[in-house]
């Protein structure tokens, strides 16, 4: 057979069955660790990034995780997801670098949007590209998957930026096989990607199997929330917004995306375990970025963000 | 779940990512926050259908000009297995992006406009399939729904791809020929009711039926080391263990195997994936393997089984797609990239291949273009272990780098 990645069933036999999209993702981890000088991978507490978390431990087992996590942090972070980053950081024996565009914004470098959408999404490649200069990061390690949004999915799995962080999209290497060219030029940079091939179902999936521990507001949970434009928003006027006449009801949520509180909206959930997750994701209608307000912009919000260094 | 890896190809506008679009609309795999994208888009843009095309044509560049510039990923699940589909350029100056794509892809699926049959860059394209040697071939023939679904149009259609199939010296390969309307959604999913003459599977029907182990490739064992893991811990002091992924064949303990360069011989101790030990493991797999012995190996070297060696050698000669605007030239040198391998490389003699007409003349050239396809001869300054590409796919082919700019200059096939 040749699976996406084994089953619990298939790990106990003595034959090692072939592993697409696991095995995929250990090669490309350890053709980073091989080809740069300094490699981060950048944490956002997210599912995903949780997910290459433990594909890098599988990489370098016994060894451990070569390189240290990143988190640009925009101060709108869900706080369920800051005590889920320290904890797992300090079992796992790993460093933790953050950044905060708190520091950018207090020193007059960007300004902040104000009114109804405003988000600090846009702010964080500023705060991601002054953190890649201060360190020297040859390369960033991102959990961007290609089926979350059709600019993503044009995306090589090593991307080279140069030294303004800027995508180009029309130009980008061939990418053969599964060799992977990591040769840059001074000032260049290059994000990677080893779970571009998996798919939302893919990563939950892993998890599930995997028993990875995420943040609980993936889970199900009473929260107080607000309605706009049909979604649902956390309701913490301290960072998202709200309108006088947006009445605040406690509804029974859970969030699909782990984004900034002011740009990820909820969904509507009994899904309080991770199998009643993967059996949601499966029948839902909606995509997983439905409930991203930063990608609705424009039809190319995500492609204009990609020039512009975000990664 | 299985996983088969489809590239699409064919023309410009001979209707490829309307093609993956349908399928994705047919089999519910569009979300409804994705189709209301799309309807809205369409309508936009006056049409009086569903442009599904805007599914997949990522860049505001693309949209602008109604064509596929970059490769783009998608996927889909049916009840039976997961899909990855590269959705590839139709523009001949694209024609690097299409080698992108259809190079890990075990199914190609080639479109032909039913108005116009095979034209030169369903040849070009077939052949760079064939040069690839992607095992199963689908000839979608599109537009059926403008030449009044007629049998007689297609079974012309179908001697024109025979005449082209006949022209092929890989024989392995498994071609199969469709009659379907990928804007009606006429035999992509669903069977036609507008062709009831045709009697064989619809196109999902078809890509659900094939075998893996037809399409993935079985060959000698290769095993290429990325990196040497050393922990230095308490509990891990002498591990020393080489990471890497499996190609080929399968590798057990207790196999004896060679390494190369060196030539050292030693004897498979342990093979982990993660934290468990395994007493076998099939190709695919990314592994850390222990030899009984303590060995010099680094990365770059390889295990073979001591009974299966490749070539080793300081020269060789390879078919070459160029993929850089600046020529390819004799008495360059670039770097030479073979799996985790890198060696300098000098090009000796060039010469070109006129890939659209199969014949396999060759005239010797000045430089090979962008997009061109030639034959060289190549001198290394360390020996390269190597198969021929027909023989392994993964261990004969390479890359290479332009020493300037770095960027990936072309693809070869050892022959």
């Amino acid at each position: 057979m040749w699976t996406a990645f084994l089953t619990e069933q298939e790990m106990t036999q003595n034959v090692l069955q072939t592993n697409i999209l696991e095995s995929e993702a250990i090669y490309i981890f350890r053709e980073v660790v091989a080809q740069f000088e300094k490699p981060v991978l950048l944490f956002s507490g997210g599912k995903d990034s949780i997910t290459l978390v433990r594909l890098a431990q599988k990489a370098f087992f016994p060894s451990k995780i070569p390189f240290p996590l990143l988190h640009i942090d925009t101060g709108h972070n869900f706080p369920e997801t800051i005590a889920f980053r320290d904890k797992l950081v300090e079992k796992l024996g790993l460093e933790l670098i953050v950044r905060n565009v708190q520091d950018n914004i207090d020193a007059g470098k960007v300004t902040e949007e104000t009114g109804k959408y405003a988000s600090r999404n846009m702010l964080q490649t500023e705060t991601l590209l002054d953190a890649i200069e201060e360190f020297g990061f040859d390369a960033c390690i991102g959990g961007a998957r290609r089926d979350e949004e059709k600019a993503r999915a044009k995306e090589r799995i090593f991307s080279v930026r140069d030294d303004f962080g800027q995508w180009d999209e029309k130009n980008q290497r061939p990418e053969v096989f599964d060799m992977l060219n990591g040769k840059i030029n001074l000032g260049q940079n290059v994000r990677v990607f080893p779970i571009s091939n998996w798919t939302e179902l893919d990563v939950w999936s892993y998890i599930e199997k995997e028993q990875i521990e995420i943040p609980s507001i993936y889970f199900a949970h009473t929260r107080a929330t607000f309605l706009r434009d049909g979604l649902i928003w956390s309701a913490d006027d301290e960072v998202v917004y709200r309108e006088e006449d947006e009445k605040i009801e406690e509804r029974v949520i859970r969030f699909r995306t782990v984004g900034d509180m002011s740009c990820t909206a909820a969904v509507l959930s009994n899904a309080y375990d991770i199998a009643s997750v993967v059996q949601e994701i499966r029948q839902s209608t909606i995509s997983e970025r439905g409930a991203r307000i930063d990608d609705k912009r424009s039809e190319a919000a995500m492609e204009k963000r990609k020039q512009q260094g975000y990664f | 779940m299985d996983v088969l890896k489809i590239a699409t190809a064919g023309s410009v506008d001979d209707g490829k990512s309307t093609l993956i679009g349908r399928i994705l609309y047919d089999t519910q795999s569009l979300t409804d926050d994705k189709l209301e994208a799309i309807e809205r888009n369409s309508k936009r843009k006056g049409f009086d259908y569903l442009d599904f095309s805007l599914a997949t044509d990522g860049l505001v560049a693309e949209r602008e000009q109604g064509i596929t510039i970059d490769v783009a990923h998608i996927y889909f699940s049916t009840q039976n297995r997961s899909y990855i589909i590269a959705d590839t350029p139709g523009h001949e100056e694209y024609t690097r992006n299409m080698v992108t794509g259809a190079s890990t892809s075990q199914v190609a699926i080639i479109l032909v406009d039913a108005r116009k049959g095979v034209i030169e860059q369903t040849s070009r394209h077939f052949y760079i399939n064939n040069l690839l040697r992607v095992k199963d071939i689908v000839f979608a023939v599109n537009k059926m729904d403008l030449v009044d679904y007629s049998e007689e149009k297609y079974l012309a259609l179908f001697d024109e791809i025979q005449a082209l199939v006949a022209k092929t010296t890989y024989k392995e390969q498994n071609i199969t020929c469709i009659p379907v309307s990928a804007l009606q959604g006429d035999n992509v999913v669903a069977k036609s009711s507008n062709m009831t003459w045709y009697s064989g599977k619809t196109l999902v029907e078809h890509l659900e039926q094939i075998q893996p182990q037809d399409v993935y490739e079985e060959a000698q064992t290769r095993f290429p080391i990325q990196t040497v893991i050393r922990p230095k811990t308490s509990e891990y002091h002498d591990f020393r263990g080489y990471a890497g992924k499996l190609y080929g064949g399968d590798i057990a303990v207790g196999d004896e195997v060679t390494i190369l360069p060196s030539g050292t011989q030693s004897t498979v101790k342990e093979i982990f994936f993660y934290d468990q030990k395994f007493e076998k493991a099939g190709r695919g797999s990314s592994l850390t393997l222990t030899l009984t012995n303590d060995v010099n190996v680094s990365r770059g070297d390889m295990i073979v089984k001591t009974s299966e060696q490749p070539k080793v050698e300081k020269e060789l000669s390879a078919t070459i797609c160029w993929m850089d605007k600046k020529p390819l030239r004799p008495n360059t040198k670039y770097s030479l990239q073979h799996g985790v391998n890198n060696v300098l490389a000098k090009i000796v003699d060039v010469e070109t291949i006129e890939e659209a007409n199969f014949s396999e003349e060759k005239t010797a050239v000045s430089q090979l273009q962008l997009n061109e396809i030639g034959e060289i001869q190549l001198k290394l300054s360390k020996p390269l272990f190597f198969d021929s590409y027909k023989k392994n796919k993964y261990n004969g082919g390479f890359i290479l780098i332009d020493l300037q700019s770095n960027t990936t200059a072309g693809v070869g096939f050892i022959k």
